[in-house]
């Protein structure tokens, strides 16, 4: 389509925004609770024995994996019911019928998701702030994990709310994917703890890349390079781009 | 004529194999009212939703106002408004949000006044506040039309408007159409009621089975309804017509057992009385009279039936 039609995107972001408006307090609330819970558990007795990682006190060590965890459940989460709810609703032919380009409407419903992630982010390291020290080495890069991390998955969730063709699809990927993904890409360790196999298996995680730039952004010190986690981050943002673009092409589960 | 939609071998199969829509072709004149009626199945959904973009076509080309669907979707979606026939509302939005989005949506900006006089015409105004899910099925027609014509659309796509709606939405609805008409906006609406196609359109057109049988105008079909026809069915079967009766429009039917006479039934004189007064003479005696009215059902009954 020619042109940018940037009252239609700016009327998606508010839409989704407004949604989430509505529910602020709960969506604010779980996040700091749940945060504060792992503390608590982690920080308090495991960090007892634990101490430090990496010369790195295992209360703040365990804060970027944190964020981490919650940004990608949550830009899951927020990506994929954006779309699905028309969907599903059948609200969808307004979209459908409307001036809006493919790309306009992910950036309207992506970008919101994206926001919500960040603000989400953000609460949980204020939240993290309370209960231990941190001396972050690179703000910049942590703006830009945040940033990159947040909409790359909430573009995920986006292709996995057109992809869903029923609720129970909708949550099979966060909860049997991403989840145990997280917990086993080194959001409470560092991979260097494993034994054998076990390191060689946990590079084939897409989430130790995640977890290992973001915490590098805090700590100057990540399981991998700096730039194989940004190379992968982006990488990733890259391939779900071209996803979208292939389903909207085709019509692929949103047309007949 | 000066067609605001340009519809060009049309078709659509859809993957399961079910060819919803033959080729079609259609133009709808700039400010008209136009109905297309069809049973259910007929391919009237389908043949909107293609117009409308959310069905991709097999086949063909559309141009809306001169813009192609396919090539300049943009300029061509921003003049359709579409009402759907499924109540598809965001349950948990209000009145005034949900039609604020649809404006945004289709690029235009917010004009307050505009949306307060469009939710005052539909009675909608006193609710503009509440979330969507707290109101009546014909109140959630009512936003759905709203949002619709929220963007000010040339042209208004109207799914079964009055399937399960009340009197006075009905009544509503009919006034809403004749204002829009005078304001010269263009308006397509489908129906499986004839009563409905009858006083609202200008011109109808007839689709079973995803091709196009017949458009014509209202009036044109008018005419044919106000034919009647008289049969008569004979006491001894007749050979010929005898030439006496070649002054009434009769003929001989079922191996001259009955006499069929067609004349209109609007006209000053209807010829029967003569006729009968002629037979009586001639001797010619019937031992059973039926009349029957042609009306716009009929013609469509007779275009699906011959159809299959």
């Amino acid at each position: 389509m020619k042109g940018f039609n940037a009252r239609g995107v700016l009327a998606i972001y508010r839409f989704e925004m407004a949604r989430a408006l509505r529910t602020i307090w709960q969506s604010l609330a779980a996040p700091v609770i749940t945060t504060s819970l792992y503390f608590v558990v982690f920080g308090g007795a495991l960090g007892s024995r634990i101490q430090t990682v990496d010369g790195t006190d295992y209360g703040a060590f365990i804060v970027p994996g944190l964020i981490m965890l919650s940004l990608l459940q949550q830009s899951i989460s927020n990506g994929s019911i954006g779309i699905y709810f028309p969907k599903f609703t059948g609200t969808v032919f307004e979209l459908l019928s409307a001036p809006i380009s493919s790309m306009e409407m992910v950036l309207g419903y992506v970008g919101a998701a994206a926001t919500k992630s960040m603000v989400i982010g953000l609460v949980i390291l204020a939240t993290a702030s309370f209960f231990v020290d941190l001396n972050i080495h690179h703000p910049w890069a942590v703006a830009l994990f945040l940033l990159l991390t947040s909409f790359a998955f909430s573009l995920f969730g986006f292709i996995l709310g057109i992809w869903a063709k029923s609720f129970e699809q909708l949550n099979f990927v966060p909860v049997l994917v991403v989840t145990p993904l997280t917990f086993l890409g080194g959001a409470f360790y560092s991979i260097d703890m494993l034994p054998q196999p076990w390191r060689t298996v946990s590079l084939f995680n897409p989430v130790v890349y995640l977890v290992s730039g973001f915490r590098w952004s805090f700590f100057d010190k990540g399981d991998v390079d700096i730039a194989i986690s940004l190379g992968f981050t982006t990488g990733f943002l890259a391939v779900c781009l071209t996803i979208i673009a292939i389903i909207f092409r085709t019509g692929w589960r949103l047309k007949n | 004529m000066d067609s605001i939609l340009s519809i060009r071998g049309v078709g659509k199969t859809y993957s399961s194999g079910h060819r919803a829509l033959e080729s079609v072709d259609l133009d709808i004149a700039r400010g008209e009212i136009f109905a297309l009626l069809g049973p259910n199945g007929a391919g009237k959904t389908t043949l909107i939703s293609i117009i409308c973009g959310i069905v991709t076509p097999s086949t063909g080309t559309i141009l809306v106002d001169g813009h192609d669907a396919r090539h300049d979707p943009r300029e061509a979606r921003m003049r359709i408004g579409l009402v759907p026939q499924e109540t598809s509302v965001d349950m948990f939005e209000t009145v005034w949000s949900t039609v604020r989005f649809s404006r945004g949506l289709f690029g235009k900006k917010m004009d307050k006044a505009y949306c307060e006089q469009l939710l005052k015409d539909l009675t909608l105004w006193d609710k503009r506040d509440a979330q969507i899910r707290e109101l009546s099925g014909g109140m959630k027609r009512r936003v759905l039309i709203a949002k619709a014509l929220s963007h000010e659309p040339d042209i208004l796509f109207l799914d079964e408007p009055t399937a399960g709606v009340d009197v006075s939405l009905r009544r509503d609805m009919w006034k809403l159409v004749s204002g829009l008409r005078s304001r010269g906006t263009t308006i397509i609406l489908t129906t499986h009621y004839i009563e409905e196609a009858e006083e609202m359109a200008d011109r109808v057109g007839v689709i079973d089975k995803g091709r196009l049988l017949l458009v014509d105008e209202k009036s044109a079909l008018m005419k044919q309804l106000g034919k009647r026809e008289m049969t008569l069915t004979l006491q001894e079967p007749l050979s010929a017509l005898p030439a006496e009766l070649a002054e009434w429009n009769v003929d001989l039917q079922d191996e001259g057992h009955r006499i069929r006479y067609t004349f209109d039934a609007q006209a000053e004189h209807t010829g029967i009385p003569s006729l009968l007064r002629k037979l009586g003479d001639l001797g010619i005696g019937f031992k059973d009279l039926e009349t029957e009215k042609s009306s716009l059902e009929d013609i469509f009954v007779d275009l699906v039936e011959n159809d299959r």
